[in-house]
């Protein structure tokens, strides 16, 4: 009997059996790693090739397909996922060679790549599913992976948030659970192809409402977000970087995914979905422009982001929605590679100043220059500057708010960008001062190899706002909205 | 009220104390027990959910759901007390 290859497969199980392999072999860990890593980035490569040309892909798993079996799908939507996954992995796995090679490292250098693996196979999971108990199954396998790369650093303050983290993550999942179990219930189907066309009743309603309170847990959507900022910023750079740009990603894509498949509560509900969006803009602000250290600082303004995700995703109303969802998933892909690279960045001005207090960074005679242009370039997507990405996102986004009326949600991304260009405003000025500083200035200090991958992310920041119109036509492959009402 | 609907309303009753506990209770062994609590009561749930009047077979989806559920909350279980005993470590050592 032979068995067909297929990218799909190759993208969950080679992440799986290199974590496996990890695992057992310690001392070779970060080459099992790096071989894995390349290869799910070839495999997800080959997938998109074969999406391009042929549109959606669809493989039933052992040739059992829905709604018995367990079916794999690709379209556009989830190979630029993918594609985010594997770019910004392969990147920060590089940078994690360099960040972990210190004497006392050797416990996180060994488990660092195992539970980077399997976070992987998590995410490539959540991407290919199409069946909203697989979905549940992945985002707990990501979250495992997530709690143990949140405490590899072993400090006090990481433990506390990973288990913060843990409770968060836990209670989630198990409202995400009940809300399968309802769905199940109700119409004895878990696949979307039979979830599309039900009818939208109350216990159905009430159902996917739990679903989504589950992951807005996850993903830490105001005012669910209470565990996220001192995981991610106690966290080391590396799994930092992990967390924050692909981890909170997964969970996003799936309300979209739901969104898409399953009957769409009324307006009244989106527009709750919008408000809470604009208390995270705007919380997550106030938060980063009272943040003594930098990498809270970036923390808080990832909650910002998701929120304006969140208000992307609401801009339009109901009747938006299948417009509406592009803007959002812009908006992920921009902050996913920006904000891998600023959590990088921030990392290594950390390691070479020696802490990361704001108010004295300015005091420091050591400057990371270029781990601080990262840092600046990746600021300039997320404020939203042209050319980047995040500027494109924000502009979609406006642009269709302005079209429906809907202009408090221009307001809202207005006051957010405002204000995270008053916070980041902050982290300059530490960056540029120099009258502070008692021993001459060196100011090629600290550069390193270790600059390479977070400054790549961040050029691909603001250069992929260049190519925003090839990717919106790679996002509508398979019309992921076209059924939708 | 038929059997299924008390079993039901027991599970949904059972998930909301795990819940207010998840969410009210400081001390961390608590909140793993209540944590607990909320499985129970989604699993449970679901198990009434399955049950058909006895001639019928009893649905088999949802109790595959259940033990998923349930082997997944195994786990997270163990993290979580890994977790909590760790901390524990640290503070003691923290204190000395």
């Amino acid at each position: 009997m032979s068995v067909d290859i297929s990218a799909m497969m190759l993208a969950i199980f080679l992440p799986l059996f290199g974590a496996i392999a990890a695992f057992l072999l310690p001392r070779a860990a970060a080459l099992i790693g790096l071989v894995a890593l390349a290869l799910t980035t070839g495999a997800v490569i080959w997938l998109a090739r074969e999406v391009w040309q042929s549109g959606a892909v669809i493989l039933p798993l052992g040739g059992w397909g829905a709604p018995l079996g367990i079916d794999l799908r690709a379209d556009g939507l989830s190979v630029a996922m993918l594609a985010l996954t594997s770019a910004v992995g392969l990147l920060v796995s590089v940078s994690a060679l360099d960040a972990l090679k210190g004497a006392g490292q050797s416990r996180q250098r060994q488990y660092f790549w195992p539970l980077w693996l399997l976070l992987l196979t998590g995410i490539n999971g959540v991407y290919l599913s199409t069946d909203i108990f697989n979905l549940y199954v992945m985002i707990e396998v990501i979250a495992l992976a997530a709690v143990g790369l949140t405490v590899l650093s072993g400090t006090r303050a990481a433990v506390q948030a990973g288990l913060e983290y843990m409770y968060a993550s836990i209670l989630g999942a198990l409202l995400f659970l009940m809300g399968v179990g309802f769905v199940y219930l109700q119409l004895g189907r878990l696949d979307f192809a039979g979830l599309m066309d039900a009818e939208p009743t109350g216990a159905l309603i009430a159902a996917v409402a739990l679903m989504f309170v589950g992951l807005a847990l996850k993903t830490a959507l105001f005012p669910l977000h209470f565990w996220l900022p001192a995981a991610h910023a106690n966290a080391t750079a590396p799994a930092s970087a992990l967390l924050s740009g692909l981890v909170v990603k997964a969970a996003l894509y799936i309300v979209l995914r739901l969104a898409q498949y399953m009957p769409f509560p009324s307006e009244a509900l989106l527009t709750l979905v919008g408000m809470m969006g604009a208390g995270a803009v705007i919380w997550g602000g106030i938060q980063a422009l009272r943040a003594e250290r930098l990498k809270l600082l970036v923390a808080w303004s990832t909650v910002a982001q998701i929120g304006l995700i969140f208000v992307a995703f609401a801009r339009a109303g109901e009747l938006g929605l299948t417009e509406s969802w592009k803007a959002a998933a812009l908006l992920i892909l921009a902050h996913g590679v920006a904000k891998a690279a600023m959590f990088l960045a921030a990392g290594r001005i950390k390691d070479e100043i020696g802490h990361d207090v704001i108010r004295d960074l300015d005091r420091s005679p050591i400057r990371p220059t270029l781990a601080q242009f990262t840092f600046a370039l990746a600021a300039i997507s997320l404020i939203g500057l042209p050319p980047s990405l995040g500027f494109i996102g924000k502009w979609a986004l406006m642009e269709g708010a302005m079209a429906s009326g809907y202009w408090h949600w221009v307001v809202v991304t207005m006051v957010g960008t405002l204000m995270s260009v008053a916070y980041f405003s902050r982290v300059f000025a530490g960056f540029l001062r120099f009258d502070r500083v008692r021993a001459p200035v060196g100011e090629h200090q600290g550069w390193a190899l270790a600059d390479a991958a977070p400054l790549t992310l961040a050029f691909a920041a603001i250069g992929l706002g260049l190519m925003a119109a090839p990717i919106l036509s790679f996002l509508e492959i398979g019309y992921p909205f076209g059924v939708a009402p | 009220m038929t059997p299924d609907l008390i079993y039901g309303l027991t599970g949904i009753a059972v998930f909301g104390i795990g819940l207010v506990g998840a969410l009210c209770v400081q001390e961390r062994l608590r909140r793993v027990l209540a944590l607990k609590l909320c499985s129970v009561g989604a699993g449970f749930v679901l198990v009434v959910g399955a049950w058909r009047e006895p001639p019928e077979m009893p649905d088999p989806v949802p109790h595959a759901l259940v033990i998923t559920g349930i082997v997944v909350m195994v786990s997270a279980t163990a993290v979580a007390l890994a977790l909590i005993r760790r901390l524990q470590t640290l503070e003691a050592t923290d204190e000395r």
